[in-house]
């Protein structure tokens, strides 16, 4: 298990204190400049290791940097605090991104972003619990995500414990029948302490979700299985932060943020073959110009 | 024990289980019973009539059982998940990996009516797979309890070891054996009968029909150890090696297929430290065929009277 880093914890605390105290304006400003931080470390810990799945990382960076630095209940110093809201990343190949959103949190230190995937790194190509303290259980085969979570929220009411349990699951995850199975579950058990954020990029490996396996109308599927669905923009802070804060009803919540695959770097963006392409070293250069432009 | 009439054929392991488990939970707020429509089948209806909110039906869907047991766990309760150990094992294999095994997840997986249980009911309900499966994983206990007072012993046991751990309660009747009032210990099997000529080494419903099998063999002359293994793994190689040094041969059995099971585990084992010439008794790596229990024990030797003839041709 990596350490936590006593010094990135303080500056992860004082910048939720700040966006705590800050307008809407500067929250969205300073989530979204983390976010941009987040994905220079990303193409970096890609160009090293020689492989990641960029494509997805960049979808979902600014849904994990709005969790880890504008809302959830948590304590980086404390990971397994009781009563914490619980974070489970289904769609594990994004490590990356979530590796990079745990550094800055506090949970490892930053500087061990640059073993990702390398031998006997604890950063794994997939999250691995036990090796760094915030991942509450290991993914990477898709589908496994909701129904832990959904475990993990019925623990919370059988306890009765108030605290809140997210998952963000791809979209094309959902094709894998175990979240309907669980979605299911959920809706029986009236979890309204579940939230699922869906990173609904429309693309998966190899094509889009429309031309492999189509889940839309994507929102329609959710309601009838009993959910509280709102869709939101995925890369706008605020609109995920109000549909979070969204008084809720008995039901389980399904936000729906439609993302773009590759976001922030334009030859990326919505190209399916950038799933987990690893750019070349002009591209890398192309594509840091651009996040810094 | 509640089933006491019964003890001229033996108990259902079943019940003291589900029996085990509510007095656990009566003490325990944190145990709690998943189920995937098991809760008859797998003997949890008074549990389910006494801690209501703590029993946690999912439906027919063994995949999310296991994904939610996980996440019960995790969140700091203790999930026995129950279900027929066919569906259990083969359905949900990968949420068994990957959440309970490589998660380190301390849920305790109860693969119910195990082996061929149903045997009637045809391969398809059979799980003679399950201990193959299960035992390639690192981190997961194996516990096949033999008799009623291990199966309360080994449950007892799971509810406060805090670890992944995978009990077979079997559903064939069997008697209680000797010994089995001692203390439960994971990686430690038990001789329950001396012998010098041949040894014996069974797991779960076959430890009676082993120790049944020597006294057989006893009247024809043949001195037949056996030694009963509760936990498939941690394996308890000290005293398999000593009993392979000492008897030269070694008989396994099982309700199970003889591949990757305990006859698997025993040649891996003594392949690498002390070669020695086998036998194993159980489904010899086929589709067993329809018949009731008794019928396909007696087809496939899994009787005294056939694990004495198999130590007498060996």
């Amino acid at each position: 298990m990596l350490p936590n880093s006593p010094a990135q914890i303080e500056l992860w605390k004082a910048f939720r204190k700040e966006i705590s105290e800050s307008d809407a304006a500067r929250t969205r400003y300073m989530i979204l400049e983390q976010s941009r931080l987040a994905r220079t470390e990303i193409l970096a810990m890609i160009q090293i290791a020689g492989m990641g799945h960029v494509g997805g990382d960049f979808s979902v960076i600014d849904i994990l940097t709005t969790l880890y630095f504008a809302e959830l209940n948590i304590d980086p110093s404390d990971a397994a605090k009781e009563n914490r809201d619980w974070f489970i990343l289904s769609k594990g190949h994004c490590a990356a991104a979530f590796y990079a959103t745990l550094a800055h949190s506090g949970y490892f230190d930053p500087h061990e972003l640059s073993t990702f995937m390398q031998p006997m790194s604890m950063l794994n190509g997939h999250p691995s619990k036990g090796k760094i303290s915030g991942i509450e259980t290991s993914t990477g085969p898709l589908g496994h995500g909701l129904p832990i979570a959904v475990g993990v929220a019925i623990a919370a009411n059988i306890q009765k414990q108030d605290h809140r349990t997210f998952v963000v699951l791809g979209d094309g995850e959902l094709q894998e029948g175990t979240n309907w199975e669980a979605a299911m579950t959920a809706s029986q058990y009236k979890l309204s302490n579940l939230i699922v954020i869906i990173d609904r990029n429309r693309l998966q490996q190899g094509a889009g979700t429309e031309d492999t396996n189509g889940l839309d109308p994507l929102d329609g599927k959710w309601e009838s299985f009993g959910w509280d669905v709102q869709i939101v923009d995925g890369h706008e802070p605020l609109e995920l932060l109000d549909a979070i804060r969204r008084g809720g009803n008995e039901k389980p919540r399904c936000i729906i943020a439609n993302t773009v695959k590759g976001k922030g770097v334009s030859f990326m963006e919505n190209r399916a073959e950038w799933h987990h392409k690893v750019p070349s070293a002009e591209q890398n250069l192309a594509a840091l110009k651009e996040l810094f432009s | 024990m509640s089933n006491d009439k019964s003890a001229a054929q033996g108990f259902d392991n079943r019940i003291a289980f589900a029996e085990t488990l509510i007095k656990l939970a009566s003490s325990n707020p944190r145990i709690v019973a998943v189920a995937s429509d098991s809760a008859g089948s797998s003997n949890l209806n008074a549990f389910k009539a006494a801690f209501p909110d703590r029993l946690v039906n999912v439906g027919i869907a063994e995949q999310d059982l296991v994904g939610v047991g996980a996440g019960l766990a995790n969140a700091g309760l203790i999930p026995f998940i129950c279900a027929a150990s066919c569906f259990l094992t083969a359905r949900a294999m990968e949420q068994i990996k990957v959440d309970i095994a490589y998660s380190n997840t301390p849920a305790i997986l109860c693969g119910m009516s195990p082996g061929i249980a149903y045997g009637e009911l045809g391969p398809t309900h059979h799980s003679i797979e399950d201990l193959a499966w299960l035992r390639v994983l690192p981190n997961i206990t194996i516990a096949v309890p033999a008799d009623a007072i291990e199966t309360e012993h080994v449950v007892r046991w799971a509810a406060q070891a805090n670890q992944p751990t995978f009990i077979r309660v079997s559903r064939h009747k069997v008697p209680l054996l000797p010994g089995t009032e001692r203390k439960f210990r994971p990686g430690t099997a038990h001789t329950l009968a001396q012998g010098e000529d041949i040894t014996i080494v069974a797991l779960g419903t076959m430890v009676s029909a082993a120790l049944e099998a020597s006294k057989l063999l006893k009247t024809k002359g043949v001195s037949a150890r056996v030694i009963h293994v509760t936990t498939l793994k941690p394996l308890d190689d000290d005293l398999i090696i000593k009993a392979a040094r000492e008897t030269g041969r070694i008989v396994t059995v099982e309700e199970a297929s003889t591949i990757g099971g305990l006859g698997g585990a025993v040649a891996e084992l003594l392949a690498q430290v002390h070669p020695t010439p086998m036998r194993m008794i159980g489904i010899p790596g086929i589709f067993a065929p329809t018949g009731n229990v008794d019928f396909l024990f007696e087809r496939f030797g899994m009787t005294p009277e056939g694990i004495a003839e198999t130590c007498l041709k060996f």
